[in-house]
């Protein structure tokens, strides 16, 4: 609708403003946080040392678990790398999550967010934009984390179709558990605090949980925490879908979290950000 | 309606903590028009455009942009308003044409929209060169500009141009002025705020001087000037024994105020415009008299506080007598 008025030779900078101000076009926050995520993803692609956490870690992680756990705790590394690449998977991606509140903690204090707040637009499209732009940081580390794992001999025992949907799982989570960290992001005042406290809400849940021994070798009193950790049910549903071990209502319980997590988080991010000024 | 007033505000206040950053502004720009909001740091001319522009919510107060209320329709001022901060407000990582067009888009002027708007305004503010470059890579002047062109992607009618010009060289200053003539001469309304009283009365049609989050004056350029004291030449000749003849081409060319000698050997003159200067440097050439200094300027930011307060704007510094 306003090409018509950028036929005019000079650039006009004043003059009306666009017609009907007031109309809303349809899908204006599907498009706004369209556009948002590719800023995000521009930003991406300038920084790539910013993906280490997504490419190195996975890889390190693998590699230093398999050789000094491998024998210990399955009998074998091979063993032990079919039982753990799905936990690798998951802790990883968790801590990947890390990154966004850091960065748009960072974000906020410069101008950028200030023209955001300027704009015509909805109030959590920037933030929306931040959270699906980091999409293909987890789809790098799934990438990385199976690559590494075939490299070192992981197979997946099921499908492609279940293995993809395994992916999809994690990242859904990860997306999920990205809106704590927009949280803190939006509600501690430095990066470096934002990812302090991450950590200190990332390490007890990949930890305290399936990723590195079963369940059952844990001691008594932690398994209350385990059986309810939102990662428990991330790994133990990916180790169905990967290598057809039993999947029971750890789907459900994931995707229960997930809603819960975004359900909780993302309103009091928009709240904290709204707030910030 | 009888006025066509497309920036009022009444009684804005504003505390931050213990802060009171502003304690009762008012302020009003008709259709079309300039207001200069001058004040020293920290008089509440960034809060002051903060609030106008949908950013802070004022503790007492209210404001309209072109009659809608900036907090109960904050949404349909946002539509209407440029802003352009004291700290460019752009994606440093983006390049300049990425952060047009990411702009263009969120104001709904479509792929093609936002991409020709961008390069019309990157055009317009000589970015061609350095389009594709991220916008890190710019110099301040360059960052300044794409930040004002970032502000004016989607036409607003009401810019608000926060300090545009501080820490700008005198020559990237002229550039900016001209920008804002040429919006105004577009129809745009702007206000901007300045710490420069050679600013205000560049540009604006009328001046607001804030000072501790109050209005302590309101008037024209001329009026103002009229209260301060307008341009004042002032002039040393080379040989300090023609002084009293420089002195009586001074008075001349003053319409007979009468020269003081501000300095030793240095001679001081109100006068009209810059006329003055054009006479007086004819006038001394012609009667043979050399001068080692020639200078036109109006009352700096100091001199206007301390002529309207009868303190100065900076309280921190002593006062040169």
């Amino acid at each position: 609708m306003s090409t018509a008025t950028l036929t005019t030779p000079r650039p006009a900078a004043g003059g009306p403003a666009p017609s009907a101000p007031a109309a809303r076009k349809p899908f204006a926050l599907v498009r706004h946080t369209a556009a948002l995520t590719r800023r995000s993803l521009i930003k991406t692609w300038r920084t790539p040392e910013a993906l280490i956490d997504v490419t190195l870690q996975p890889i390190i992680f693998l590699a230093i678990f398999v050789t000094i756990f491998g024998n210990a705790v399955a009998g074998s590394t091979s063993d032990y790398l079919q039982f753990l690449l799905p936990g690798i998977l998951a802790q990883t991606i968790a801590q990947g999550a890390i990154a966004i509140g850091v960065n748009l903690n960072t974000d906020m204090e410069k101008g950028i967010f200030d023209r955001f707040k300027s704009l015509p637009i909805p109030r959590i499209a920037p933030l929306l934009g931040a959270v699906t732009g980091d999409i293909v940081r987890y789809v790098i580390v799934t990438v990385v984390t199976f690559a590494t794992g075939y490299a070192m001999g992981f197979r997946i025992q099921t499908d492609v179709g279940q293995a993809v949907a395994g992916s999809l799982l994690a990242i859904l989570f990860a997306v999920c558990l990205s809106w704590v960290s927009v949280w803190v992001g939006m509600v501690v005042r430095t990066s470096g605090a934002v990812q302090g406290i991450m950590f200190l809400i990332v390490m007890p849940l990949s930890f305290g949980s399936n990723v590195f021994v079963q369940t059952g070798d844990l001691p008594g009193w932690m398994r209350g925490f385990v059986n309810v950790n939102p990662l428990t049910h991330l790994v133990e549903s990916m180790r169905g879908l990967f290598l057809g071990a039993p999947i029971g209502n750890h789907v459900w319980w994931t995707l229960a979290w997930c809603v819960g997590l975004v359900a909780v988080f993302m309103p009091l991010a928009l709240r904290s950000y709204r707030k910030k000024v | 309606m009888t006025t066509d007033l497309v920036i009022e505000a009444e009684g804005l206040a504003k505390h931050f903590g213990e802060t009171k950053a502003l304690q009762g502004v008012d302020l009003s720009v008709r259709r079309g028009t300039v207001l200069g909001v001058l004040g020293p740091n920290g008089a509440g001319k960034t809060t002051s455009v903060r609030i106008l522009s949908t950013l802070l919510t004022p503790d007492a107060g209210s404001a309209r942009i072109n009659g809608f209320d900036v907090v109960r329709d904050a949404e349909r001022v946002r539509q209407s308003i440029g802003l352009t901060g004291q700290y460019a407000s752009v994606d440093e990582d983006l390049t300049g044409r990425q952060n047009l067009v990411l702009f263009g888009t969120l104001l709904e002027l479509g792929r093609v929209g936002a991409r020709a708007r961008a390069t019309e305004l990157l055009e317009w503010f000589d970015l061609t060169d350095a389009a594709d470059r991220p916008a890190k890579t710019y110099s301040g002047g360059m960052r300044r500009r794409l930040d004002l062109a970032a502000s004016l992607v989607g036409r607003p009618d009401v810019i608000f141009l926060d300090e545009p010009t501080t820490g700008l060289d005198p020559a990237k200053r002229e550039d900016m002025w001209d920008v804002v003539r040429s919006l105004v001469a577009d129809g745009s309304t702007v206000l901007l705020t300045t710490q420069y009283l050679e600013e205000a009365d560049a540009l604006a049609d009328e001046i607001t001087v804030i000072d501790h989050g109050r209005v302590i004056a309101h008037d024209t350029p001329e009026g103002l000037k009229r209260v301060v004291g307008g341009q004042t030449l002032e002039v040393r000749p080379a040989d300090p024994a023609r002084l009293a003849e420089t002195a009586s081409i001074l008075a001349e060319v003053s319409a007979g105020a009468r020269p003081d000698e501000i300095r030793s050997g240095m001679l001081a003159v109100p006068v009209a415009g810059d006329e003055a200067l054009t006479a007086t440097v004819a006038r001394l050439a012609s009667s043979g008299i050399a001068v080692t200094e020639l200078s036109l300027h109006l009352p700096s930011l100091d001199e206007v506080f301390f002529t309207l307060t009868g303190r100065t704007a900076t309280p921190d510094e002593e006062v040169a007598a």
